[in-house]
């Protein structure tokens, strides 16, 4: 039992890191109803800006503070210089925007920073305590609290703010949205920085740990995007919930059906995700379509 | 009306022939094959300069760099090097057109160095048919010298994985010879050799396997594999992985609070790439082995050949960082490269072969007493290395040069 | 000049084109060396693959993240049919084509529903796996196809000329689809699926029917693809191959048949042009490249050759008879499909 709680809690410390940048996906879809293929590689990029802004010479905090800020600033930027002029066109064509963004930012932070692996320093405190047998990270705690926080923050803004509101209309129906006055430019421009900075702050969080270089989030997306899928594009708490389920399903199949293999353990995600999505098109959390006669 | 157009470009199908679809080849009876003259060599390589393998794109660098500097001294006989790299982001269809170019409209001499398993085995039938030579490629796969005679005109450089995974068993054997071994390896071509090559080695030993893991390159991390390791029970932990998985593996292992005897492949072992950022401390007492000398030891600082690498480094390629080990691991078999060209008795494809197979060649940055040696039935340039131990500040040599066959 | 839609006049024009292009397809292998013929075996191969994805999001508006897979699927059935047995390389297609269509059938809505991302990472990890079968990361080394010494054609023209022969008809069959039923019922439910389900359309049933020929024309292009390399590894078929094909088909043209062909030409020219104009920014000028294009060209690439194309001959004709491509055109440029069914599409 004891074993089985260990390994429940390594797969969450596991599924938070798949949850993190899902987070991000989901915020992104929900302010502006586009999947952004790009988030992964703008949370890297922004991961590297703090790691130069470190070895400047500023402080760890001050640093992270100030690379968040850049990216809030950042997804601003690319919303309105690379996304506005694909604006209302065909979804298919605002994906492929962001995946020559993908290929862009990529190359780009490759040329400025080379492709080694760096070492992230750890924003949150490292050693681990013990509790009933069971060994707690301090980390893996740290990266929980601060999911549950934006998964919080999130439901608020969405929920209990005009600016959520606007931004959920701005992305169900732009049209209609200006006609009631929303300032739809602008609502979207908040979304992609909001998704960028929550794109940032995943990636400080995960470096230390996954160490940094220009691919280390290309790995990540694939899962984000599962754990996303799993819980509902449009739910934050879908996000993060289903990052674990996926964390949570690879470490106790790693451990527990051994014939299988490590190499496969990657399938046990996706065989879950599978029965969801047969019972629920949507994901766990996702609210259903509304079909528009 | 298009089928007479089509009809008059008949003609002129049958105006190319297919052997000149070969770029010429070694068949020619001709006095030089394509892409060498009186003043100048022509070279192609292809490497992941973008992509999940990145990071060793930076061996075509150090390469390069050695040939600018090759070419300020004079060249070859004379002859200046042009080395064309190209980029093929680690997918071996990219590889192979990279090949058909460089071959067939780039009319090089010969490829040096491509990097990767799968990229090399995608180009070597090709080569092979075009009898263009593939020398020195840039992976540890044990098979580029296995069949000579199937593939004339491959050869591999690096001492091969099997190699390296025997020297690991034989120093486990007088180590640790009761050890009980916990593997991580590589999904790969590359973690499947070191692992068989080690399952060899240590075969009617003490020493045991008692738990595999292995990941993809594609996995975000490799923590939930060293734990299962950690908790197998096992005192040795064989660590077969690739730079940045070396790096989280070694995290891993740290925060686990496991201390088993670590052997780290080489060609995770550079210190500046995987251990500083995972924190010198955790790196302790780890094993490994060397075949060339570290440009980040301080007992070579004063090397001759040494420093030769980091000053043409920062003339011909201020990007690059001579720390790195990659760089050297370029330079080094460069160097090689043209040594070959050098000893070639006439400027042809076949006599760059001949040369190729009967070397016996010390080069200065290469551990003392390391050779490059071949001959017509030893395909395997490099087969020495020797034992590592990363003392928590630097590397340090252990014992003598094991040789170590393949077979 | 102005004609008349259908008329014979307009009929000659089309085929005057069509002859047109034919010479050049023809002409191709004769005027260039073995290096560029083998990049224009890869843009007809990758043609294919493009067609198949473009019935499944032009026409039907269901993406697929994770073609790729497909495309690797109908690759190693080749591969593994030519190492294992002696049939000839032209028997391999239609297999390719049979086993990724049941695949495709059978994976169709859920791998929808997953958007294929997720399929598309598993499939090297399977292929590792059964490594029996399919050589594991060694991979699977074929011999290609020869040109016939009575031909005289080089074998990398021959190659060539085998790939556009099983284009050509796929091209045309894909052109037949798109204008009968099938194609009118892909159309009417990706722009309106309540509106489609009341004309009758059973939505599961075409999806995955469509789903499953998609996979089986990415299946002839990965059969094609093993006899252009010689050569299937894990590593041939990563995240990238999906993307590309993703991208071709909104550059070459939502929802037209020929867009395939200039979509391929974008994915198999464009990143060798970036990384020579500079080996270290080339993914920087292909990113920027591909965003450029998605502003420049709307409705892809056959939407500016249309615009272009109108200006010098106007066809004039009753809506009635508006072939589907112009009919899907018009419903790809509309601004509501951003709204209601634009975001469905985008999820379901």
């Amino acid at each position: 039992m004891e074993r089985f709680i260990q390994l429940v809690i390594d797969g969450i410390a596991i599924g938070s890191i798949y949850g993190a940048l899902a987070l991000a996906l989901v915020l992104i879809f929900r302010s502006t109803g586009i999947v952004n293929f790009a988030q992964g590689e703008m949370a890297m990029f922004s991961t590297f800006v703090a790691w130069a802004l470190v070895q400047a010479g500023l402080p760890l905090g001050l640093a992270l503070l100030a690379a968040l800020a850049a990216s809030f600033a950042g997804g601003m930027v690319i919303e309105r210089v690379i996304i506005r002029p694909v604006e209302g066109e065909d979804p298919l064509t605002i994906l492929i925007v962001t995946l020559g963004l993908f290929i862009l930012v990529n190359s780009a932070a490759g040329w400025i920073w080379g492709f080694n692996n760096r070492g992230f320093p750890r924003a949150l405190p490292g050693g681990s305590t013990k509790v009933a047998g069971v060994q707690l990270s301090y980390e893996s705690l740290g990266i929980v609290a601060v999911l549950l926080a934006v998964t919080g923050l999130l439901w608020l803004l969405f929920e209990k703010t005009k600016l959520g509101l606007a931004m959920r209309a701005a992305a169900a129906n732009p049209a209609s949205s200006r006609l009631v006055g929303i300032n739809v430019g602008r609502t979207l421009m908040i979304g992609w920085g909001l998704a960028a900075l929550l794109g940032a702050l995943a990636g400080v969080l995960v470096a230390p740990q996954l160490f940094l270089d220009v691919n280390f989030m290309g790995g990540v997306l694939v899962y984000s995007f599962a754990a996303a899928t799993l819980g509902g594009f449009d739910s934050p708490k879908g996000a993060v919930i289903g990052g674990w389920i996926i964390g949570v399903a690879e470490t106790l199949a790693g451990d527990y059906i051994g014939f299988i293999g490590s190499d496969l353990t990657i399938l046990v995600p996706l065989a879950i995700i599978f029965g969801v999505l047969l019972v629920r098109p949507n994901g766990l959390f996702g609210s259903p379509e509304v079909v528009r006669a | 009306m298009a089928l007479i157009a089509v009809l008059a470009l008949v003609p002129a199908a049958c105006g190319r022939d297919s052997s000149s679809g070969g770029g010429g080849g070694g068949s020619s009876s001709a006095s030089a094959d394509p892409g060498i003259t009186k003043t100048s060599i022509k070279l192609g390589g292809s490497y992941p300069f973008s992509g999940p393998a990145s990071a060793y794109g930076t061996i075509g660098e150090g390469a390069k760099a050695y040939f600018k500097y090759l070419n300020a001294k004079g060249g070859v006989n004379g002859r200046k090097i042009d080395f064309m790299a190209l980029d093929d982001g680690y997918e071996p269809p990219k590889a192979l057109q990279n090949a058909r170019r460089l071959v067939q409209q780039e009319k090089v001499f010969a490829m040096f160095n491509t990097l990767g398993t799968p990229n090399n085995l995608a180009i070597w039938d090709f080569l092979n048919q075009q009898k263009v030579p593939q020398l020195y490629v840039a992976t540890g796969s044990s098979q580029w010298g296995k069949d000579i005679k199937a593939h004339p005109y491959t050869i591999g450089w690096q001492p091969n994985y099997v190699t390296e995974a025997k020297v690991y068993a034989d120093y486990l054997k007088k180590a640790k010879p009761k050890a009980k071994v916990a593997v991580l390896y590589q999904n790969d071509g590359f973690g499947k050799d070191l692992l068989g090559g080690f399952e060899q080695g240590i075969a009617g030993s003490g020493i045991k396997i008692v738990k595999k893991e292995t990941y993809n390159v594609t996995d975000p991390t490799v923590a939930a594999q060293v734990g299962r390791l950690a908790r197998s029970g096992a005192d040795t932990f064989l660590n077969i992985t690739t730079p940045k998985f070396s790096a989280q593996a070694i995290a891993a292992v740290a925060k686990s609070g496991w201390k088993p005897l670590h052997i780290l492949n080489n060609v995770g072992a550079d210190k500046n790439l995987v251990l500083k950022p995972v924190g010198l401390q955790n790196a302790k007492g780890i094993v490994s082995t060397a075949y060339f000398k570290d440009p980040q030891d301080p007992q070579w600082k004063d090397d001759a050949a040494v420093k030769e690498y980091r000053d043409a480094l920062k003339q011909y390629s201020p990007k690059s960082d001579p720390e790195d080990g990659f760089n050297m691991y370029g330079w080094t078999v460069a160097s090689t490269m043209a040594k070959a060209l050098e000893q070639m008795k006439k400027p042809t494809r076949a006599a760059l072969m001949d040369a190729v197979r009967n070397m016996s060649l010390d080069q200065g940055t290469l551990l003392p007493g390391n050779k490059v040696e071949t001959s017509p039935d030893d395909g395997y340039p490099l087969e020495a290395m020797q034992i590592i131990k990363f003392d928590g500040q630097n590397w340090k040599l252990q014992g003598n040069l094991i040789q170590a066959k393949a077979k | 000049m102005s004609v008349e839609r259908d008329s014979a006049r307009h009929k000659q024009l089309k085929l005057a084109g069509l002859a047109a292009l034919a010479v050049v397809a023809v002409a191709i292998p004769f005027f260039f060396g073995p290096y560029r013929v083998s990049q224009f075996t890869l843009v007809l191969i990758y043609a294919v693959a493009v067609l198949g994805l473009n019935l499944l999001v032009g026409y039907s508006g269901q993406i697929s993240l994770g073609h790729g897979a497909f495309f690797c699927l109908g690759a190693y059935t080749g591969a593994i049919l030519l190492h294992r047995t002696s049939i000839p390389h032209l028997l391999t297609v239609p297999a390719a084509a049979l086993v990724c269509f049941v695949a495709g059938l059978a994976l169709g809505l859920p791998a929808l529903r997953l958007r294929g991302l997720y399929l598309a990472s598993v499939t090297p990890v399977l292929i590792k796996r059964f490594d029996g079968l399919t050589g594991g990361s060694q991979g699977i080394s074929i011999a290609q196809p020869k040109s016939p010494s009575s031909l005289g054609l080089a074998d990398d023209q021959f190659l060539y000329f085998l790939a556009l022969a099983v284009a050509v008809p796929l091209f045309w069959l894909a052109s037949g689809i798109v204008r009968r039923n099938i194609g009118r019922a892909l159309i009417a439910m990706r722009d309106d699926e309540t509106a489609a389900r009341t004309m009758g359309v059973n939505l599961a049933t075409f999806k995955t029917r469509a789903f499953g020929l998609s996979a089986a024309y990415a299946g002839v292009a990965g059969s094609l693809f093993t006899f252009a390399n010689g050569f299937v590894a894990p590593e041939s078929f990563t995240l990238t191959v999906s993307f590309a094909f993703l991208a071709a088909i909104v550059v070459g043209g939502l929802a037209t048949v020929a867009g395939a062909l200039f979509g391929a030409l974008f994915i198999v020219f464009v990143p060798v042009w970036s990384a020579d104009v500079d080996e270290a920014l080339s993914g920087v000028i292909y990113g920027a490249t591909l965003i450029a294009c998605m502003y420049v060209f709307r409705g892809g690439i056959m939407g500016l050759l249309r615009a272009a194309w109108a200006r010098v001959v106007e066809v004039q004709g009753s809506t009635k008879g508006r072939s589907e491509d112009e009919v899907a055109e018009v419903a790809v440029g509309g601004a509501d499909r951003r709204t209601g069914a634009g975001a469905g599409g985008m999820r379901s």
